[in-house]
Order: C-alpha cells, then structure tokens, then sequence
C-alpha cells in the first residue's frame, strides 16, 4: 500500500496535537501512515508512542535546530526531499497557519496543487471543502501532482489502530534561501490548561454583551467546567475584553466543536464564518431578534448574567 | 525603502456569495467588490513604513478590469503608483499559477518590503506569503502583529496558536499583516484629489513573460468538481428565560451527553 504522509504538529506541553491524530486516522483510509516530525533535536522520540497508537506505521524524523530556529522554510525543503524520494499517494497536514505554509511552499517547489481547510477526502482524492462563511460545500480535487492537502481540525474522529512504527531519520540538507527567517524568540501567552480553540471540542465564546475582561472570568468558567476553550467576538476582542488569537470568525479563527456556546453574541455573517459548522450550538442572549438564534439548537433568550451563573450552578450540583 | 503592496478584491464577505454555475469559480461579476480587509491593513502599515523611513509605496493587485476600484481607493489612502495585472486569461487561476504572476510582477518592481494580508476572506488559503518568498529566494515573516523597521532589519511579532514569536530577517522580505497591526485610516479629501494623478500602470501576462496556458483555468492545478449550497440547520428550541433558563440549558446539555 502507498504510502500518505502526514506532517506531525506537536507542542511542548501536550506532544501530538489532536490534528495530528485525526490525520493518521484519515491517512488509514488512503493508504499506509507515515508520520513526519519535523522539529530540533530529540524531538522525535517523545512522540513516537502516541504516533504509533494511532497507526503510523512510518516515522520519519527530521532533528535539527536550524528546523526550529528559522521559519517554515526548512520544513518545507525537508518535506520536499522526501515527498521526491517515497512518491507518498497524498500528503496531509493541519489547516493551521504553519500547516498551509508548509503546503504553500511544498506546491510551488514540486509545481503541484493544493488544497486547504479541507474536511472530508476520499479515497480517490476528491475533497470537500465548506466555503463562504459556511453557506456553500464545494468537492475539488488537485489535478496536477498528488493530493497536497491541509485538514480542518474536528473533521475526523481520531480512533487508535495501534501500529509500531519503524523510525527513519532524516538527512537534514538546507539552502541559504532556507535560513533567511530567523526565530529570535518563542513566547507562550497566558492560556492556562484550556485545550486549544481549533482542537477544542467544546468552545465558550463571549461577545460584546459580556461587558468587560474582567466579566470574561464567567466564560471561562463555563468553558472550564464543560473541559472546554475560550472564544471571543471580534466586538469582544476589539473592546479589549478578551485577547485576538481567540476570536472566532472570518477574521479569526475557524472551529467546528461538538459543542458551541455564544454569550452575547449577535451572530453576525461575519463571527457565524468561524462557527457554523459546530455540531451542537447553544446562544444565551438578551435580544429575540439576534441572528444567532437562527442558527441556535438551543437558545435562551435572556440576560447571561442571570443564565450562565445559573448554568454553572447546575452543572456543579450534577456532579 | 522601495515598498510593494499586495492588494487583492474579493467579494464583500457581509453579502451573499457564491460560485459560479457555468465554470464552478468565485462569482466575481454579481457580488459586491471589496479590498480584501486583511490588506488595508498591510497598506496602512507601508504607509507607516514610508512616513518614519523614507521611500515609496506601489500597489500591486491581479484581476479583473473592476479591481481598479480598489486599486484607486489605496491610492487615495496615500500610496504613490500602481500595478495592475490584467490579462483575461488569468481568469480562474489557481493559487500556484497566482503566485507565479505575482512574483514576475514583484520581479519587475524589484522591492525592499513587500507587505500583504496574512489571508484572503474569499479563499482563506494563507498561502500566498510564502509561495511568493519560496519562487523570490526572499524570507516571508508572516502573521504579524507588529513590523520594527531598523535600517535593513525587519523583526516582526507573528502572531501563533500558543502566543508569539518574534521573528527577523534582511532586506528584501515579504510580510504578511493581521488586522492587529495598526488601525486603519480613512482617505482624506486631499489624498482623494490626489489619487486622481497618481500612475496606474497595466502589465499583461505578455509583459510578465508568462506563458497564457500555464495561469488561468487552462493551467490551474486544481478543480472545483462541483458545489451546492450548504442546507440550513434545522430550526432549535428556543425559550426565553422565567428564572429557570440557566437550569434548562444544562438539562439540554446533559441531554446531549455535554455534562
Ligand atoms: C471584514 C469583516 C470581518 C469581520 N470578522 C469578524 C470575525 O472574525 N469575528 C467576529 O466575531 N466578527 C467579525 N466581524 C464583525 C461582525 O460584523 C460583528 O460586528 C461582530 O461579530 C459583533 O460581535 P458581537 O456579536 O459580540 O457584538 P454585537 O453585535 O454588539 O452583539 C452583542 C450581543 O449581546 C447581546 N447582549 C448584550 N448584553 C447582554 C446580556 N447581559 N445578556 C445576554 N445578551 C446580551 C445583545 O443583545 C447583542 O445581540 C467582521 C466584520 C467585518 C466587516
Ligand atoms: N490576486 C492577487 N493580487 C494581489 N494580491 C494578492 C492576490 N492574491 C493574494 N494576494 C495577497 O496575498 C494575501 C494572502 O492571500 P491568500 O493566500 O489568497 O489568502 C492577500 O491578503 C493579498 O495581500
């Protein structure tokens, strides 16, 4: 069986990203999963256990600092050098930034086409994407080269097929071209133990109706309870409530949870881009008439200072 | 410091958009036409460039007769010429053959800073930064929140999932901007009278050197095959608070299995 290869992203803290996980499971279908870490040194082995649980049979491990210390670029000619070499039948990788990137500069140097934000690919290669802020499902397929593919995050359950991959290290051959985005510095931001917004499969988000930062603390509360992340309006972000990497919507992020809950949250066009594909949704807002409720599973038309303090009660007692 | 500013026009993403029923690509010709909002923003931040170091900001937009609308509103905002690729066939142009017109325009304009949106509302492909830097041998510093302009050094903030990083390289470079760069400011009437004499030059795919059948539909290395509207959620439940709304929702949640 061909190989697919999928392009790990993984964090200090948590090691394989929940993508990662969902993309091995989508590379069974396809073909045989070889994982690629691509990272500085020793960042392979502590990933190893967690990639083969999920049945990548392959790892391939690219170690070197200049991977880590310059940006994308490296990964891009390392990835490049491999796909040359094993002719993989598709190669995967996240949505996130990096993840389209990667694949950016993968599609221009083997002149190949991409596809991004795509949540569902057959077997054959065809792929769905759902566009314009939710309202339209388009099926492409890359016509020149291989399946070149960037996976939303929540579009496949990730299922253990325990696997014990064979570890191939990677010669690591850069250009100058390589090292001309030098990473000075890395700097985690205040996010607690809160999975992270795109992974997440329940997100609390908080719009203008919220108030202030400070009254943030109940969304944050909730999206505690539930084992849930933290989103914002761009309204709550603009007004200084929340911070920018949280914002859901088309100029934010993009999430698809199991579970969706907008306090105070008009539902825009806009801020709706970034949810409407959420499994479930839930609003809580004071005004019949907001659009949210169009989209709500359940709504409740009231004052979220009353309803969430409420909410949380109830769900403390439960347990 | 010789600035180049990538502007695409994308459809006003408040209205209704859609593919086209004939060729499957974006409906370009009914909806209403916008900049694309991440890129004011990279206009707003070369403007800021210019003004404490000195040089000169071009903007360069590919597509349609119409985008000279949005060619003419960043030049009212203070840029000082542009360039516009307009060939017709470069209609359905993939973002691969994209980036290759791009970088033979960008290639002509032989730029010190090349800023752009770090993505488009319409495609959300995110890749276009890096495709340009990978064909120009340049570095990309993409997603960035903040641009510090030292001489030749650029070092940005760029913005990712678990905080930031800061970044830097040499002259020339393509950076890509985020909407929390800078705020944004509106024409005046004197820059409005002054876009009127401002240079708008015209570049075909004959004057880039680029093959027609390597861009457009012709040359695209993907394909839509087909595209429906999404159906609309089913109608919820939807009660208005009596004192028990707090108690209610979370009797759904456990319906759902959340709590
Ligand atoms: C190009 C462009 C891109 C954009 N991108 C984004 C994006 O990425 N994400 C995004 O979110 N927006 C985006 N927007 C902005 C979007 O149009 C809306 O302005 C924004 O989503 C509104 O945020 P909001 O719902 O929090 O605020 P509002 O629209 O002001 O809504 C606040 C809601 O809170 C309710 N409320 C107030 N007090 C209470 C209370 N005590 N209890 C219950 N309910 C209460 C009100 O009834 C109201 O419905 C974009 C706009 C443009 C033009
Ligand atoms: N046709 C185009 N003309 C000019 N600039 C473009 C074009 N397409 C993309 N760009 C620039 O590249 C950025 C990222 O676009 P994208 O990769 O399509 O999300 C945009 O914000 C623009 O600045």
């Amino acid at each position: 069986m061909a190989e697919v290869l999928v392009v790990v992203e993984a964090t200090r803290e948590l090691g394989v990203k929940k993508v990662t996980l969902e993309l091995l499971t989508l590379a069974r279908q396809l073909g045989s999963p070889s994982a690629v870490v691509l990272g500085g040194p020793g960042a392979a082995d502590r990933l190893g256990a967690q990639l083969g649980e999920y049945g990548a049979e392959k790892i391939y491990a690219a170690e070197h600092e200049d991977i880590d210390g310059y940006l994308v670029a490296p990964k891009a000619t390392v990835l490049a050098d491999l796909v040359r070499r094993v002719q993989p039948a598709a190669v995967l990788l996240a949505s996130s930034q990096e993840g389209k990137e990667i694949a950016g500069r993968l599609a221009v140097k083997l002149d190949n086409g991409l596809l991004t934000d795509v949540s569902e690919l057959a077997p054959d290669g065809t792929a769905t994407q759902v566009v314009f802020a939710g309202s339209t499902i388009v099926t492409s397929r890359v016509t020149r080269g291989l399946p070149l593919v960037t996976v939303r995050s929540n579009s496949v359950t990730p299922a253990p097929a325990p696997a014990t991959p064979t570890v191939e290290r990677l010669d690591v051959v850069l250009g100058e071209a390589d090292k001309l985005a030098r990473v000075l510095d890395r700097v985690a931001e205040q996010k607690g133990s809160r999975p992270e917004l795109t992974e997440a499969s329940v997100v609390v988000s908080g719009g203008r109706g919220v108030g202030s930062a400070d009254n943030f603390k109940l969304v944050e509360e909730l999206a505690d309870l539930l084992g849930g992340a933290v989103g914002a309006s761009r309204a709550a972000v603009d007004s200084g409530f929340y911070p920018h990497q949280y914002q859901v919507g088309q100029t934010g992020k993009t999430v698809s949870p199991q579970l969706y809950i907008a306090l105070g949250i008009s539902g825009a066009i806009q801020h709706r881009a970034g949810m409407q594909t959420s499994k479930t949704i839930v609003a809580v807002n004071k005004d019949p008439e907001a659009p949210i409720f169009e989209l709500a599973d359940f709504g409740v038309v009231g004052d979220l200072f009353k309803v969430v303090p409420q909410a949380v009660e109830e769900i403390r007692k439960r347990r | 410091m010789n600035i180049v500013v990538l502007v695409k026009q994308v459809p006003d993403s408040s209205m209704d958009r859609s593919l086209r029923s004939d060729d499957n690509t974006v409906d370009r010709g009914s909806a209403s036409n916008v900049i694309n909002e991440m890129d004011e923003y990279a206009i707003e931040e070369a403007l800021r460039v210019k003004e404490a170091h000195g040089g000169e900001v071009t903007v360069l937009t590919m597509g349609p007769s119409q985008a000279t609308e949005s060619i003419r509103k960043a030049l009212q905002l203070g840029a000082d010429k542009a360039v516009h690729v307009l060939d017709d066939a470069l209609a359905g142009s993939c973002a691969v053959a994209t980036s290759r017109v791009l970088a033979a325009a960008l290639g002509q304009l032989n730029p010190d800073l090349v800023l752009c949106g770090a993505e488009s509302t319409d495609g959300r492909v995110q890749v276009m930064p890096h495709m340009l830097a990978e064909r120009l041998g340049i570095a990309a510093l993409t997603g960035a929140r903040k641009l510090t302009v030292d001489g030749s050094t650029l070092t940005v903030e760029r913005q990712t999932e678990e905080g930031y990083e800061v970044v830097t390289a040499s002259t020339p470079a393509i950076v890509s901007v985020w909407d929390t760069i800078n705020q944004v400011r509106l024409a005046s009437f004197k820059g409005i009278m002054a876009a009127k004499k401002k240079p708008v030059q015209t570049l075909s795919l004959a004057d880039l050197g680029v093959p027609a059948e390597e861009v457009g539909t012709a040359g695209a290395t993907s394909e839509v095959v087909s595209h429906r509207r999404r159906p609309p959620r089913s109608v919820g439940q939807r009660i208005t608070d009596d004192g028990t709304g707090g108690v209610r929702l979370v009797e759904f949640l456990a319906a759902e299995k959340f709590v």
